[in-house]
């Protein structure tokens, strides 16, 4: 039951999408996003969209895939959506009870709701061509000037490996664990919340004692393995800006220029 | 001195400080060396100091007293530890603990790259190791997908990629079914046998110490056998009495004998019982 979650929502291939260099995506998915909160109007969205669309087409990730990522976020952009309709001022349209629907409103409610919907798909985007792993690595390059201010970039990325490594081990065993408990008569799935939440102890308990087992035997088996922090270490995997990586680079910012150029127009 | 892989100079090992109620002497003044190339298997119930003893191999623990020398080096000296650990490599018994990463390949590569080792001798060693170990197939496979024994066998890889003279197996069969057992031991046996590695194979199954060229069991933290697995074997009620299991073979034509059959009692395998007889 617990096993069908997936972690990240990594869709594989071997298009020029997928082969870009982590790094390269994303400072393009950073360029993104800060253009979209630059854009003012409604023309540069269809910029954006024809962005969206052409790497869309060019990853070969299906459309629903990437649809899938708005669905529990629909709430939020419905909320966003009717607080922008009703608290609008403006030129009154027409009246529901005591709230005023405005043109300004409906119009700052469509340009929020695709602002949002437009980052969302923006950014799963990144994490549907970029497996989890190539995109640790991208962001311990990207942050290892931090070093020099003493941030642990290094044991950062290596904490999210061992995340990743561990997340499904850990769901295996809470499964186990689970159906070892409702064996012996626990219950898991009735009563209230308050209830539920009580239920879940005999659950996390033995979850957390084994969490931390692993922890220690994992710390000395990486010892064993000469680990010692990320001095002088190499990679079987080299990251490598190639020419492509440079040149969708250049023509990115480019483009993202334009549209927070716009703004100012 | 030179063909010692591993020496243990009246080693003792103790939990705890001096003077702690809870202090328990886990290893008692062990001497013991291991030559290059020997197949070692150490056998114990638990408790016995056997894992104690595996740890002091590759300085993971270092020895309250006496002295342990890996290819001539004292553990206790901290600038050769790493090259300790480098040479006498060590695999543990839980084979999810030990995977770091989530690619099989690139966690066979953690070893090496951990010694900073250039990427493209990275990618030989990787490869070599998933060959020896037979997990080429897998190289891109998520370790928590394959079976027990598939695991361990990574874990094997990950140590031969670090290219050690000898490799430390704490329990390495203990979790695994027959199957996973069966994969690991005829691994070992190739190590050994083709790879020229000194093997040590801390266990509790009694069967699993027929390949080795040399056996010894602990119990309450020292030596109280030596020998060659037939020599051992031979000695049914002694071994008995230390808490081990022979293997049933051995046993079933122990108890021939005892019954006046003609049989000799160093027997390990079926095909040997089936052939005395």
């Amino acid at each position: 039951m617990l096993r069908d979650i997936t972690i990240g929502q990594y869709f594989p291939g071997d298009t020029i999408v997928h082969r870009l260099d982590p790094r390269t995506k994303i400072l393009i998915a950073i360029m993104f996003i800060v253009s979209l909160f630059f854009i003012k109007s409604f023309y540069p969205y269809l910029f954006i969209l024809a962005f969206v669309v052409l790497t869309v087409r060019l990853s070969k990730v299906p459309f629903r895939y990437v649809l899938k990522g708005l669905k529990p976020l629909i709430l939020i952009i419905l909320i966003t959506f009717t607080i922008n309709i009703f608290m609008t001022k403006g030129e009154v349209l027409f009246s529901i009870g005591p709230l005023d629907v405005t043109k300004e409103g409906i119009r700052q409610a469509v340009f929020m709701a695709l602002r949002l919907i437009f980052l969302i798909t923006g950014t799963s985007l990144l994490t549907l061509t970029t497996s989890p792993i190539s995109l640790t690595d991208g962001i311990e390059k990207l942050m290892s000037p931090l070093r020099r201010f003493n941030v642990p970039v290094h044991e950062l990325a290596m904490m999210m490996t061992i995340a990743l490594r561990f997340i499904p081990t850990l769901l295996e065993e809470t499964d186990k664990i689970m159906k070892a408990q409702t064996a012996r008569g626990a219950d898991f799935e009735s009563g209230n919340i308050v209830k539920r939440a009580k239920n879940l102890v005999p659950l996390l308990v033995p979850l957390f004692i084994n969490a931390f087992r692993r922890a220690d035997e994992l710390a000395i088996a990486m010892e064993a393995r000469c680990y010692r922090g990320g001095h002088n270490r190499t990679r079987l995997n080299e990251l490598k800006f190639t020419r492509n990586d440079v040149l969708v680079l250049i023509i990115t910012t480019v483009f993202f220029g334009v549209i927070v150029s716009t703004r100012y127009i | 001195m030179v063909d010692d892989m591993i020496r243990f100079e009246n080693v003792t090992y103790k939990y705890g400080a001096d003077g702690d109620d809870n202090q328990l002497v886990a290893v008692q003044d062990i001497n013991l060396s291991v030559k290059k190339g020997e197949y070692l298997v150490i056998l114990g119930h638990n408790g016995s100091g056997k894992s104690t003893l595996s740890k002091l191999m590759n300085g993971l623990l270092l020895p309250t007293e006496g002295n342990v020398y890996v290819n001539g080096m004292n553990t206790k000296e901290e600038e050769n530890i790493w090259k300790i650990r480098k040479i006498a490599g060590m695999v543990f018994q839980n084979p999810d603990n030990q995977l770091v990463a989530t690619i099989v390949e690139e966690d066979v590569a953690f070893g090496p790259e951990n010694l900073g080792i250039p990427p493209e001798e990275i990618r030989r060693r990787v490869d070599k190791a998933l060959d020896i170990v037979e997990m080429a197939e897998y190289k891109k496979h998520a370790p928590h997908l394959l079976s027990g024994g598939q695991k361990q066998r990574v874990a094997i890889a990950g140590i031969l990629a670090m290219e050690p003279e000898c490799v430390i197996l704490d329990e390495p069969t203990a979790m695994l079914d027959p199957v996973g057992r069966a994969e690991v031991i005829s691994t070992l046996k190739k190590l050994n046998r083709q790879e020229k590695k000194s093997i040590i194979l801390i266990t509790h199954y009694m069967d699993e110490a027929v390949e080795g060229d040399r056996v010894l069991i602990m119990e309450k933290g020292r030596i109280v056998m030596e020998g060659t697995p037939k020599d051992i074997f031979c000695q049914v009620d002694k071994v008995k009495e230390l808490g081990l299991d022979v293997p049933q073979v051995t046993e079933l034509a122990y108890e021939l004998k005892k019954e006046g059959f003609d049989v000799p009692c160093d027997i390990l395998t079926v095909e040997e019982l089936v052939d005395a007889l």
